[in-house]
């Protein structure tokens, strides 16, 4: 089983209640499943029109789906994006700051790291580097 | 020197808390080790084969003496009394113990410094030219384009675990000193034909098991461009970076297995979806850290006794010769403080040659310091008129050793003396050859010659770019030694070739000694270094020098 | 046939320390390498290092090292690296070798 983490916060339901499909099923306005080594300029005619995406983390060491999701992003995707898999309290900010709207997790890592670790992380997401030299903001005296 | 904004200081500090919360949680079983590692290594925190160390950022190698007082502190009341400068311009600490680490960072962080990604497989502490500001061949100063790079990469969101670690090197002057053709991304400070200034990109660089010279992947790129470019190099070694093999996951791997074009190409086209999108930097913000990299205000000061005392005393000459670089303003002059005691362990500074260090620089040296990736450190602005009295302060503290880019300038990584990953020992062979070499009085007749030595193939002491490189291996349970001669880490890059079998650690030495006699024997003057006499001759008479006996019996 | 004795130790680094530690027939870790319980075969090997590798919450990275029998049947490094581990650097006289003296 999973739990979902929206906003810093565990969800006893799937807000989404959709049912993903994987691309290879061919269904291009279902909710998808992608495997981290997809490569998303290939999968974006697939995947443009689903109203989410699931991205998989095989492991919290393998950041290839943050640069999926940036990537998807850029392509201007405006649908759901999901991190899933083994994504830790302190990568919570890294995702959303990705693009993900939210994360799910194994109940076994979410007893380990609980519902707190992810609301402190969700505390986190402000203050980035990228985002101010982006925003062009000057700096105060 | 940059100074931290109200915004560096609260992002260094949320980092420390949110470190702090890390070590908690993996003492409490909330993080099981293998997730903690990844967490502690991006935070510059090490298991290495004695303790825990710690390597901090020195960002482009760039010091004041607060800072470097507060290392000292540092050194003194959570290690053992000194500190390890690194060929990435960092510095380590051998000897901290997990619960003090977060109180580190809290230290460091009060004088505007951190550890944040000096490791891990993340976007590395960016390295600049170390005589950035101060070089008479400078076309800009490389170190506002290395903040900038620092920024960008601190906590990108995108690329904080890569396939691999990612290393990148800015030079602003045609004399690379930053070795930019042996990192990931190499950026070389160029003109185009109209004189705007850009960069020559350099891309897939690196020493380690398989040492490749980076390509270059854009000619030109105007500086505007900068950032998203690199952001496309990124996002494309992030998503087909290999990372089945840890030793095939640099992006030089990529390079070699895919070919230039094609990661090209797609560089080229992600960087095209990207550049639209990408807000460059407003001009505020870069004229805002740029006031921090102004010269400083170097006022006439004429030579003094300068003169006087080289043509009085030898050993201060000596020292001009080898220690003292050309400023870019004549009444000064660039003093290298060599790291590198004869016998001494290269790149150590104890906490009171730390204070000693920062004190000169505040009095003499317009407060600045700079960590070369040779391993020493550098004034880069001191009055001619006030170096006698730099250099006697030095000596007092054990720190005017005058043999700066000469054979005991060596550079050595840490190897089976501390590093976990090591296969043999790399510190006590330094030890032994600047020991041996200065004995027979042979340091200055020889002249500049690089030797680097390396404890494991991963190659941070950079033997691959050694004119004499020297690598450790594990033959059988014995500490083994393999010699590449040849290898040229400056403008001229070239790797060294592997001379023939290793030696011992106690035929290493004179073997070493029948290699320089060779040199000194052929080489047509003085004045034709160690590197053009190979160069010129080629392997052959030093190959056997180095191996007598199969020589003969090749003949015979 | 008589094999050659394959002596093995369970080696780790101390989770708050950070140094070398041993893995002791109590199921407790010694800083002394003296004191290791020693495998002389592959599956007593192995059964030691799954006891050991239930110490996350102690140790970092449990791994088996070849291992010598002293004169006093006590467990000594086989191989130089594990000996620099009982000992500490070469360089100066810090670590295991001056928390003796
Ligand atoms: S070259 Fe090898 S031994 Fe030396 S520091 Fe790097 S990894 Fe360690």
């Amino acid at each position: 089983m999973t739990t979902i983490v929206k906003n810093g916060r565990f969800l006893d339901h799937d807000p989404l209640a959709l049912s993903f499909k994987t691309l290879e099923d061919g269904k291009t306005d279902a909710a998808l499943d992608l495997s981290s080594d997809v490569d998303p300029v290939e999968i974006w005619h697939r995947v443009r029109w689903a109203p989410a995406l699931r991205i998989h983390f095989p492991s919290s060491a393998d950041g290839r789906g943050f640069s999926i999701a940036q990537a998807l992003r850029k392509a201007g995707y405006r649908g759901h994006l999901r991190a899933f898999g083994h994504v830790l309290a302190d990568q919570y900010p890294l995702a959303l700051r990705s693009g993900f709207d939210d994360v799910e997790i194994s109940d076994e890592l979410a007893a380990r790291q609980p519902e707190h670790q992810w609301s402190d992380a969700y505390g986190r997401i402000q203050g980035g580097y990228l985002e101010r030299l982006q925003a062009g903001v000057k700096r105060a005296a | 020197m940059y100074l931290y904004s109200q915004f560096d200081e609260d992002f260094v500090r949320n980092r420390v808390a949110q470190f702090r919360g890390q070590v908690a949680k993996r003492l409490d079983g909330s993080l099981i080790e293998d997730e903690f590692k990844p967490l502690r290594l991006m935070n510059g925190l090490y298991l290495q084969l004695h303790a825990y160390m710690l390597r901090v950022a020195i960002p482009y190698g760039s010091l004041d003496s607060a800072k470097m007082r507060q290392l000292a502190m540092i050194a003194d009341r959570w290690d053992k009394g000194y500190g390890h400068f690194t060929t990435r311009q960092n510095i380590q600490f051998n000897w901290p113990k997990l619960n003090d680490v977060p109180d580190i960072l809290d230290a460091l962080a009060d004088v505007g410094m951190h550890a944040i990604q000096t490791s891990g497989n993340t976007i590395r502490n960016v390295t600049a030219d170390h005589f950035a500001g101060a070089a008479d061949d400078e076309i800009e100063d490389p170190r506002l384009v290395a903040e900038l790079l620092r920024q960008w990469s601190t906590d990108h969101p995108e690329f904080q675990s890569l396939p691999r670690k990612f290393k990148i090197a800015v030079t602003g002057s045609p004399n690379d000193r930053a070795v930019v053709k042996a990192h990931d991304i190499g950026l070389r400070m160029i003109r185009n034909e109209s004189g705007e200034p850009g960069f020559e990109v350099i891309v897939g660089g690196g020493l380690g098991r398989s040492p490749f010279i980076g390509k270059t992947m854009r000619e030109f790129l105007p500086k505007a461009d900068l950032l998203p470019y690199l952001e496309a190099i990124l996002h494309i070694y992030n998503l087909h970076g290999r990372r089945d093999n840890k030793y095939k996951a640099r992006i030089k791997i990529l390079l070699h297995e895919e070919g230039l074009a094609i990661i090209r190409e797609q560089v080229e086209a992600a960087f095209a979806r990207i550049r639209p999108q990408f807000q460059t930097p407003s001009d505020e913000l870069v004229a805002d850290i740029a006031r921090y990299f102004r010269k400083p205000d170097l006022p006439p000061r004429g030579t003094g006794s300068f003169e006087g005392l080289i043509a009085a005393n030898p050993a201060f000459r000596s020292f001009t010769e080898t220690n003292v670089a050309n400023h870019t303003n004549p009444d000064y002059g660039i003093v290298t403080i060599s790291l590198k005691p004869i016998g001494g362990t290269p790149g150590d500074a104890t906490s009171d040659q730390m204070r000693v260090v920062a004190d000169v620089a505040q009095r003499y040296g317009h407060d600045e310091i700079r960590v070369s990736h040779e391993q020493n450190l550098i004034l880069p602005h001191v009055a001619k008129a006030d170096i006698p009295a730099v250099y006697a302060a030095l000596r007092e503290a054990g720190l005017a050793t005058a043999n700066v880019g000469l054979i005991s300038d060596i550079i050595a990584c840490p190897g089976m003396d501390y590093c976990a990953l090591a296969t043999a020992r790399s510190i006590p062979i330094a030890q032994e050859i600047s020991t041996r070499f200065d004995e027979l009085k042979l340091e200055n007749d020889i002249g500049p010659l690089k030797i680097k030595i390396s404890g494991c193939i991963n190659a941070c002491g950079h033997h691959h770019v050694g004119h004499i490189g020297i690598l450790g291996l594990d033959r059988a349970g014995v500490e083994n030694y393999q010699i590449t001669l040849g290898g040229d880490g400056t403008e001229t890059m070239s790797l060294g070739e592997r001379a023939g079998p290793g030696f011992s650690a106690e035929d290493l030495i004179p073997a070493l000694e029948r290699l320089i006699n060779t040199y000194l024997d052929l080489r047509q003057s003085r004045d034709e270094t160690f590197l053009q006499t190979y160069r010129r001759l080629g392997t052959g008479p030093f190959k056997a020098a180095l191996y007598p006996q199969t020589t003969e019996q090749e003949a015979a | 046939m008589t094999r050659k004795a394959n002596h093995q130790v369970v080696t780790a680094n101390h989770l708050l320390e950070g140094d070398a530690v041993w893995f002791t027939a109590r199921q407790d870790w010694s800083r002394d390498i003296a004191d290791a319980a020693v495998a002389s075969h592959e599956e007593a090997a192995q059964a030691l290092l799954n006891a050991a590798s239930k110490q996350q919450d102690k140790v970092v990275g449990p791994y088996l090292a070849a291992a010598a029998i002293d004169a006093n049947g006590n467990a000594a490094p086989a191989h130089f690296r594990e000996a620099f581990r009982t000992r500490g650097p070469s360089n100066y006289f810090h670590g295991k070798q001056a928390a003796g003296a």
